[in-house]
């Protein structure tokens, strides 16, 4: 079974090949084994998995399975499952057994895939690097010295490493794209409201959007389908069919128009990177589909306008840790101030701490409509370019990430340069689409991602895309050496 | 924008926040560099553009005014760092007569 993806798996599991407790032992073996050298785990639930995995094959037996059940799969950290620890990379939850399930985990839990355990991510999923982890920095798998990206760095590195088929991340900034294509893997991020935010620890709420990180396309469509879908608990979640991803998979993709925003291929790219992105763009050429230049005029502001918006929103989100519901409370306060200020300074880490501030900052009396306002305003003109955009095409291509995964502590002590490497990813949260990254290629041993982005709710189009290249190419198959 | 230690401190107190005096030496460049790369917004004309909150201009659902939630405060408390009789603990917040 060993590198199988998640399709294949679940074939595996129907026509009885395996079992889904012979399956689960197997990913727990591997992830005892390799885990202790990438920390891609917070919680590994062994116990818990192998009874899930057990109940999973008697319903089997029973003739009651679905295409997940038994399908042993991660959870990012951000997600609460009641009963199990949920820290959302921070000290400040480390103590957290969270009361209920998000959405999304029940989603899981109800087609009957395993779970091995909750992935670690940046504090508060605030990083592109996973170095901002109470519990460690996450190592990419394909050179232990660099990051895997993130802020789902422990979600892409296990999925990378075959610790698990198939994971969950969260997207803010570029959170799930990043990682998966720093980590050699593919990931979408759903158009915001297609998948439900309930029990997704929130950081900024009118950006945050959960999605699947898997080897393939196909996985990612089972997945997505899987997790989307309106959600009453969730008051942004758009009630609006899901439509069959699979079903459509495998259509052709001739006549499909290309937009390669000339914005994304600047000074600022790797040469290697813009290489690999040109040889895919030959594939679809290859494939049937037509390729013009088109133009994001307003990329570069999305970046000063996100880190507007999104510490805004997150300090806002983050009063309520506050010592007194739950999670961490420091010793001995004397009064309920310094109750609030020392639970807050001794649970949040630097990066957190920082964005708070500059969100209170951006907030507080006489500073709104020079900040906040002014970014909403600058989303206005980042939707605007996407529409136009798509008026013409129908996606857009380019790379994923400027750079390969960088070297750990490269860029630790220098805020903007750490915020810079999401370039091409924060404008698609801006403006709310739908966009994925898939592997393209490699240079000098490390994986480079290509990004796709489509128009709202044209998951099932973006899903076709990268099915049709992954057909064709093989790069999604590759397995980092000594795993 | 540069930021003085003592807006830090300012800052700090509204987001309750402790700060030592290393902390606002720590932060305080690194909030005025993010604060004056934040400042390249103001390159753009947005005269013309309205604000977006809600990618999808959606507003808000609203649910019908009914209790759908049931009691679940013991479960809820069993995580809270300091209880009694169903109430949160915190320090005494009236001073003594």
């Amino acid at each position: 079974m060993e590198y199988k993806t998640l399709t294949e798996l679940s074939k595996e599991l129907t026509t009885k090949k395996i079992s889904s407790v012979e399956l689960t032992q197997f990913f727990l073996e591997r992830i005892k084994s390799f885990d202790k050298k990438l920390n891609s785990f917070i919680t590994v639930t062994e116990d818990h998995a192998l009874q899930m995995a057990k109940q999973a094959d008697e319903q089997r037996a029973k003739g009651e399975a679905g295409r997940l059940t038994g399908i042993p799969f991660a959870q990012k950290d951000i997600f609460c499952t009641r009963g199990i620890k949920t820290t959302c990379g921070s000290k400040i939850l480390d103590n957290f057994i969270s009361p209920y399930d998000a959405t999304v985990v029940k989603r899981f839990n109800d087609a009957g895939a395993v779970l091995l355990g909750k992935t670690n991510m940046d504090e508060f999923a605030m990083g592109s690097s996973n170095e901002n982890s109470y519990y460690g920095p996450v190592k990419n798998p394909w050179d232990l010295e660099r990051v895997p990206g993130g802020s789902s760095g422990g979600s892409a590195a296990a999925v990378a490493a075959y610790l698990t088929p198939g994971a969950t991340g969260t997207d803010t900034g570029g959170s799930i794209r990043q990682p998966a294509a720093l980590c050699g893997i593919s990931g979408i991020k759903p158009t915001y409201g297609r998948v439900s935010r309930y029990g997704m620890i929130a950081f900024a709420s009118s950006l945050d959007q959960g999605g699947p990180m898997a080897r393939t396309a196909e996985d990612l469509a089972l997945l997505l389908q899987t997790m989307s879908g309106f959600d009453e608990h969730d008051s942004t979640s758009v009630d609006k069919p899901v439509p069959d991803y699979l079903k459509t998979l495998n259509d052709p993709i001739k006549g499909l128009r290309i937009g390669l925003p000339k914005e994304f291929f600047n000074q600022g790219l790797d040469s290697e990177i813009s290489k690999i992105i040109h040889d895919a763009v030959r594939e679809y050429e290859k494939l049937g589909a037509t390729v013009k230049e088109i133009s994001l005029p307003n990329t570069e502001l999305s970046i000063p306008a996100y880190y507007v918006i999104a510490p805004a929103e997150c300090s806002s989100n983050l009063a309520r840790f506050d010592g007194v519901r739950y999670g961490y409370r420091c010793d001995n306060p004397k009064d309920l101030e310094d109750l609030y200020k020392r639970s807050r300074s001794e649970g949040f880490g630097n990066e957190v701490k920082r964005r708070i501030m500059i969100g209170t900052y951006a907030l507080s009396a006489g500073y709104y409509d020079a900040y906040y306002l002014k970014a909403q305003k600058i989303r206005g003109l980042i939707r605007d370019d996407f529409m136009k955009a798509f008026n013409e095409v129908d996606v857009i291509l380019g790379p994923t990430s400027p750079t390969p995964a960088f070297k750990l502590g490269e860029k630790m002590n220098d805020p903007v340069s750490m915020y810079l490497s999401d370039i091409y990813t924060i404008a698609v949260n801006l403006a709310g689409l739908p966009a994925m990254s898939i592997p393209a290629g490699f240079t000098k041993g490390l994986p480079i991602g290509m990004h796709l982005i489509g128009n709202l709710f044209d998951e099932e189009r973006l899903l076709k895309v990268a099915h049709n290249y992954q057909k064709v190419t093989d790069w999604h198959t590759k397995i980092p050496e000594g795993f | 924008m540069s930021l003085t230690a003592a807006d830090v401190k300012k800052i700090a107190h509204l987001a309750r926040l402790n700060m030592s005096e290393a902390d606002i030496a720590l932060y305080t460049p690194q909030l005025s560099n993010i604060l004056a790369f934040v400042e390249h917004m103001n390159q753009a004309d947005t005269s013309h553009i309205d604000p977006i909150a809600n990618p999808l201009d959606l507003s808000q659902r609203l649910r019908k005014d009914v209790v759908t939630e049931k009691n679940e405060r013991d479960q809820f408390q069993a995580i809270a760092p300091e209880v009694q009789v169903g109430l949160y603990l915190v320090p005494k917040v009236i001073e003594d007569e």
